[in-house]
């Protein structure tokens, strides 16, 4: 156990380094100046800017600073926001994006689940055509749309009441946070219902449901200690991704709904070309992403007793 | 790597991340009369409040409330005293006398050597400042800022804390319209020096000497300013606290947020302009002053450079088509010329002193110049042109307009080149186009602002127009001491842009916004941020 | 009482050919198995209608989706109509004549232009013009301020944006110390085309005299975008577009992707664990962030539409999906009884990937492709929605879902055609993936 864990956390360690690497030269392909501006500077101005950022060393030295100081975990000072450490605005803004992943996610996997447990209990009845409809739906609508509509509707909703049930937009308490995890989980929740459905069904279909019938165990035992239980395997493999997929996708809902998210400050810093923040919002979800996907698997190991960890 | 040790580290950052917000949760209403309180939105997080490196609106609009310069604008947009009581502009150079009652937020007093220590700050060839150029009516201040002379060469003195002097480079009538500029604001340097590379970081890194103070920047989540208990005007300031909970660009959740009564004011575009008038609030108008245009490429071999066919597109285009269609907001005004109606010379406005030449659009004409062009250029048909643009939604929608006025009237094929910000930049300055669109917007209250822009050595010139005239007007208008031979070189510049053609003019900006109706004295302001608060009072 | 005959032989008959064929194939079976599947044939049908729609539209349909038509933009569905030709003639309104002041008088209302002109009245600081859609509800309720003017102006043209429905123009003159006066006056302007705008639609020809006084505008089944371009054609062009990334990009994933999941699992070993750490690496890059990096980095040259460089950021982090499931499938393969007969009935290297790896991968490799298609859809929509999709004027149903969340509750069907198309797509691809997955037995969808 512990052998797999080094060894996970070793690899891991080299996907990041890869990331970072990745990252670096992706970065310094794209064309453009990270330093010019709408208004144009005099050639001594620039000249001090290129210093005050390091841009006056060739790329290998800037590639070999970078790197050492990612190991020393500084991500340097953001090129657009002049007074802050990429550091810090992790610090700051990376929880808020997690919280509302989490909170996401949490809506996504158990209403994913209760609605896929559903459709598999009454397939090909009425309730297994409602939601798959319903689930084709949140597939295939973009989730910007259903951001828009969903603030709508807490404009009209509040309106109805005569006062505020839900805040339109902004972040600070519980109440912020309802809309735009549920818009955030949508998608997710959908795809969970998908694969718990047809997770149920090929669960159903084994020989150990016919043996814990034919023990004389009632329907609602079979269905909850053997069914249900076997058919959830699968939904927590995808757990991992799905967080950061969650995370790293909040880019939309964070804009309408006013979140100080991380995600809006990586679509910015691409679009402004700020290299020590894409450097250090690339990494850290990488890193994110590597442990999330560790965790996940001890996890697995710990439901799935077949499953041993090497 | 830090975030490997992580767990712990990371659960903290939760457990902590949910305190604060739960702490401060935004959401208080959009005004409230007893605690005179405003609540608004900010489109996006002020990028620095360092007002020597400050180059945005919002940065602006935060700092021209948190801050005073020697003069301000007042609710008419008229040049007031700021920090200064009296003054005397002379042409070789001004002299201040600041208020005894200035204060910073820490109850010191405002000095002359807080205004020196700044401006030598803005130029110092380290600091790398944008806007350093602004200070360059100040004599000696081109030369320091490139380096080549020492700080103290600077021609400004602090003679005792409260007197000013300030040589000129050359005459500068509008002189005290640039001392209202951020990067003319004052700033203390023991305070400076003390907070290190970390001024201007957070609310605790700044010092303020406005009518507000910054009481709290949680980064990209919520700012407040509270009325500045230090201010020598605090007397006539009504307004508490401004409240600034909500971050987000998207014009449609700003206006969902008004019309849930969470904010005081939003600005509508044209979705959200049916809506509210479907409602039936009462829309306000502004004019902010900004100028958009098509800047032609005169670099060697580009097409561009050809004055038929730069005439031809000329008469081919109506901006009058473009404001009234495609962008269909009322207040904008169709471009007609170099400077826009809200300009301001000699008492009164610039455009009502020297109207511009109407030019109207005149396919027929359009055609006589493109056969023109075509046999001096010995083509048989023009290539495709480059056509340079940004990101924005309404850039993309321009740039698709203009395409399909082109192929039409001209036969020519633009070909749309839509790059992100950083990209763009980088191509106009390269010169990898033959049209960009573009945009400027006035830093300050005199026509040069917009009339410099297409000379030789201007570094916004991205074309690289040249043209002796009108580097001999902008001389003239530069270096004269008396604003009506100032005025009428400008009315040359103007003259010369409609026939020359260097650039196309296509709008002139403007706002639609909607407010609270118990809210009472909101001003806008082209210049020195907006909107103004100042003058706020929240109605019972 | 008759013998009974309990046995009786029965006239011999030809003998019926037996119903037996060869056993099918497994895709026979398949194929079987699907025509009866529900999902399968709507997921079907409906991806021939869009094929039809894409490749048969715009010969039914010769409509320019380029064509704009600014005056006639946002409209909803509607027939064609005469409209007058306005020539662009400047206008020098004289002072209005009339014995009470104050009064306001429509010179001319169409489509193209509201003239209107007023009395002066001598104590006014100035004036503010509105314009309503319906009679103002309050004093307050006065439509959109069309202009601020000065007391020496009297006339005012109107020209933004006008329909042929009811308007309410309210003149509104400031007096002195705050006070106000308002007068009010309802118009429905005509059709009508400035002979500017119909000499750019070629309706008129260049450079020849204005003959004609009425001119016939073109229907719009659907109505038209935010330039006045044909909703429908626009829908087939991005059609073409949007089917194009989401075809080709998945298509080239997943081929790469299965040609290196297939050559691990045979190559084996050393090879094998290096090939697929490697995927791994390219899985752990954040999806969204990469394809806007790559998008970016790899440059998208004037006029270009960025399809390219949409499908080769696609293509570049999307293929380890793909070259996992097909490792895996290969080695389960490998071990499986049916192939180790093969080779013991003596069949060769050659004989066995083609006949049987070849088959049963390729099941995997369809449904891998039907789930990878509403992706790649998707890609392409959120891409195009934060503005680094294809560029303008490519018609893309994700760029026109991007404009259309502009005019989202004023002109929803700009948003809502498109998306249909998207959704449509995407369960069609979805559901036959389903079916595919079900019929075919693979367990592939799970990791998609």
């Amino acid at each position: 156990m512990l052998r797999f864990v080094a060894k996970r956390l070793l690899s891991g360690a080299i996907t990041i380094w890869f990331i970072a690497t990745a990252t670096f030269f992706a970065m310094h392909a794209v064309p453009g100046d990270p330093l010019s501006d709408e208004m144009a500077v005099n050639p001594e101005i620039r000249r001090n800017l290129e210093i005050r950022y390091g841009f006056d060393k060739p790329l290998m030295t800037q590639y070999a600073v970078f790197m050492g100081n990612i190991l020393r975990g500084d991500f340097g000072i953001s090129f657009t926001q002049q007074n802050r450490r990429v550091n810090d605005i992790i610090r700051a803004h990376f929880p808020v994006s997690a919280i509302l992943g989490v909170l996401a996610l949490l809506i996504a996997a158990i209403g994913g689940v209760v609605w896929g447990a559903l459709t598999a209990r009454y397939r090909e009845r009425w309730p297994d055509y409602v939601i798959t409809l319903l689930v084709m739906l949140a597939i295939s609508v973009p989730s910007f749309v259903f951001a828009a509509l969903a603030q709508w509707l807490v404009v009209g909703l509040n309106a109805w009441a005569g006062h505020t049930v839900l805040p339109v937009a902004g972040w600070g308490s519980p109440a912020h946070m309802v809309m735009p995890a549920l818009v955030l989980g949508l998608g997710t929740m959908a795809y969970i219902t998908r694969l718990t459905r047809s997770s149920m069904l090929e669960v159903a279909s084994q020989d150990f449901m016919t043996t814990a019938r034919a023990k004389g165990l009632s329907e609602t035992r079979v269905f909850f200690r053997h069914q249900l239980r076997n058919a959830l395997l699968p939904v927590v493999t995808i757990l991992g991704p799905a967080v950061a997929a969650i995370t790293t996708g909040g880019f939309v809902v964070e804009l309408i709904f006013a979140i100080p998210g991380l995600g809006r400050y990586f679509v910015q810093a691409v679009q402004q070309l700020d290299y020590t923040v894409i450097m250090g919002t690339t990494v850290f979800y990488g890193a994110f992403l590597v442990i999330m996907v560790l965790l996940v698997d001890l996890l697995y190991g710990l439901l799935d007793p077949r499953i041993r960890l090497r | 790597m830090r975030t490997f040790r992580g767990g712990p580290i990371l659960l903290r950052w939760l457990l902590s991340c949910f305190l604060i917000t739960t702490i401060h949760a935004a959401g208080a209403a959009a005004v409230d009369a007893e605690a005179q309180q405003i609540t608004l939105s900010l489109a996006t997080e002020p990028p620095t409040l360092n007002s020597l490196r400050s180059t945005d609106q919002i940065s602006s609009f935060v700092l021209s409330h948190v801050m005073e310069g020697l003069m301000r604008y007042d609710a008419r947009g008229d040049l007031v005293g700021g920090v200064a009581e009296r003054w005397e502009l002379r042409e070789d150079g001004a002299t201040f006398w600041l208020r005894d009652d200035a204060r910073w937020s820490d109850g010191r007093p405002v000095t002359a050597a807080d205004f020196v220590f700044a401006w030598r700050r803005a130029l110092e060839p380290t600091t790398a400042s944008q806007y350093a150029f602004i200070l360059y009516p100040i004599a000696n201040a081109e030369a320091v800022n490139r380096g080549e002379k020492p700080l103290d060469a600077l021609g400004v003195q602090a003679l005792g804390a409260h007197r000013l002097e300030v040589q000129f480079a050359r005459p500068t009538t509008y002189f005290l319209s640039l001392t209202a500029f951020m990067t003319y604001y004052p700033i203390r340097e023991d305070f400076f020096r003390a907070q290190g590379e970390r001024y201007a970081a957070d609310a605790h890194n700044l010092l303020f000497n406005g009518p507000f103070t910054l009481s709290r920047w949680v980064h990209s989540a919520h700012l407040t300013l509270s009325k500045n208990p230090e201010y020598w005007g605090r007397g006539e300031i009504a307004l508490q606290t401004i409240d600034l909970p909500y971050i987000t660009s998207d014009p449609s959740a700003t206006f969902n947020l008004f019309k849930n009564g969470d904010i005081a004011m939003a600005a509508l575009d044209v979705e959200t302009l049916d809506d509210a008038l479907e409602r039936g609030y009462p829309i306000h108008q502004f004019q902010s002053g900004s100028l958009f245009f098509l800047s032609f490429n005169f670099r060697e071999g580009r097409l561009t450079g050809n004055y038929h066919l730069r005439k031809a597109i000329q008469y081919a285009l109506d901006p009058d088509v473009l404001v009234n269609q495609v962008i269909g907001l009322p207040g904008v005004q169709p471009g007609r010329s170099l400077f826009p109606r809200t300009v301001r010379a000699l008492d009164g406005r610039f455009r009502d002193h020297f109207p511009a030449p109407l030019l109207r659009p005149d396919l027929d004409k359009a055609q006589w110049h493109l056969q023109q062009a075509l046999g001096e250029l010995g083509l048989k048909q023009i290539p495709p042109l480059v056509f340079l643009t940004g990101e924005h939604p309404r850039a993309g929608r321009e740039a698709e307009y203009v395409q399909y006025v082109l192929r039409q009237a001209l036969g020519i094929d633009l070909k749309i080149d839509r790059q992100t910000f950083k990209q763009r930049i980088e191509r106009m300055s390269r010169g990898d186009f033959d049209i960009v669109s573009a945009a400027w917007g006035p830093d300050f209250d005199d026509a040069i602002t917009f009339g410099d822009l297409f000379s030789s050595w201007n570094e916004n010139n991205r074309g690289l127009y040249r043209n002796p005239e009108y580097d001999r007007w902008v001389r003239v208008a530069m270096e004269s001491g008396d604003d009506a031979v100032r005025m009428n070189a400008m009315a040359e510049l103007q003259r010369i842009v409609v026939e020359d053609v260097p650039i196309l003019p296509l709008y002139e900006s403007a706002m639609l916004y909607v407010t609270h109706p118990r809210l009472l004295g909101l001003e806008r302001s082209i210049f020195g941020g907006d909107p103004v608060l100042r003058y706020v009072r929240i109605r019972d | 009482m008759t013998a009974a005959v309990d046995f009786q032989p029965l006239e011999r008959a030809p003998r019926a050919e037996l119903p037996s064929q060869p056993a099918p194939s497994l895709w026979q079976a398949a194929w079987r198995r699907l025509k009866r599947n529900p999902r399968a044939l709507m997921g079907g049908w409906a991806i021939i209608l869009m094929a039809a729609f894409t490749v048969l539209g715009p010969w039914v349909w010769q409509v320019d989706p380029g064509a704009q038509a600014p005056a006639r933009a946002s409209l909803g569905p509607q027939a064609g109509y005469w409209a007058q030709v306005v020539t662009d003639e400047a206008w020098q309104p004289a002072p209005l004549q009339a014995p009470e002041p104050l009064t306001l008088v429509v010179d001319e209302a169409n489509t193209a232009r509201v003239r209107l002109r007023w009395t002066a009245l001598p104590a006014a600081e100035g004036y503010r013009l509105f314009r309503h859609e319906r009679m103002p509800r309050s004093a307050t309720d006065l439509g959109l301020p069309l202009a601020e003017l000065s007391p020496a102006e009297t006339a005012y043209e109107d020209k933004l944006r006008l329909r042929a429905r009811d308007y309410v123009y309210t003149l509104q003159a400031m007096l002195p110390e705050g006070g106000e006066r308002q007068v009010r006056v309802q118009v429905r302007p005509g059709h009508a085309i400035t002979s500017y705008e119909a000499k750019l639609q070629g309706l008129l020809a260049i450079g020849e005299p204005v003959a004609v006084e009425q001119l016939y505008l073109p229907a719009h089944p659907l109505g038209t975008d935010h330039l006045g371009r044909d909703m429908l054609a626009r829908l087939m062009e991005g059609a073409r577009t949007s089917l194009f990334i989401g075809l080709l990009a998945p298509l080239l994933f997943v081929g790469l992707g299965s040609v290196y999941g297939a050559l691990a699992a045979l190559l084996g070993g050393a090879w094998d664990d290096w090939m697929m750490r490697f995927a791994d690496f390219i899985v752990a890059l954040p999806f969204l962030l990469f394809v806007i990096l790559i998008r970016i980095a790899f440059g998208i040259g004037p006029g270009e539409s960025g399809i390219l460089a949409l499908v080769v950021a696609m293509v570049m982090l999307g293929w380890p999906t793909s070259a996992r499931l097909v490792r895996a499938q290969v080695l389960q393969l490998r071990e499986q009884g049916f192939v180790e007969a093969a080779r013991l009935s003596g069949a060769g290297y050659g004989y066995l990937v083609v006949r049987h790896l070849l088959p049963n991968v390729s099941a995997i490799i369809l449904v891998a492709l039907s789930f990878a298609v509403p992706q790649a859809i998707f890609t392409e929509a959120f891409l195009s929605f934060i503005g680094m999709g294809v560029t303008p004027p490519t018609a893309s149903w994700g760029a026109m879902a991007n404009d259309g969340m502009q005019t989202l509750f004023n002109h929803p069907q700009q948003l809502l055609l498109p998306s249909l198309l998207i959704s449509i797509t995407v369960l069609a691809f979805n559901a036959l993936g389903d079916a595919l997955r079900d019929e075919l037995d693979v367990r592939a969808g799970e990791r998609l």
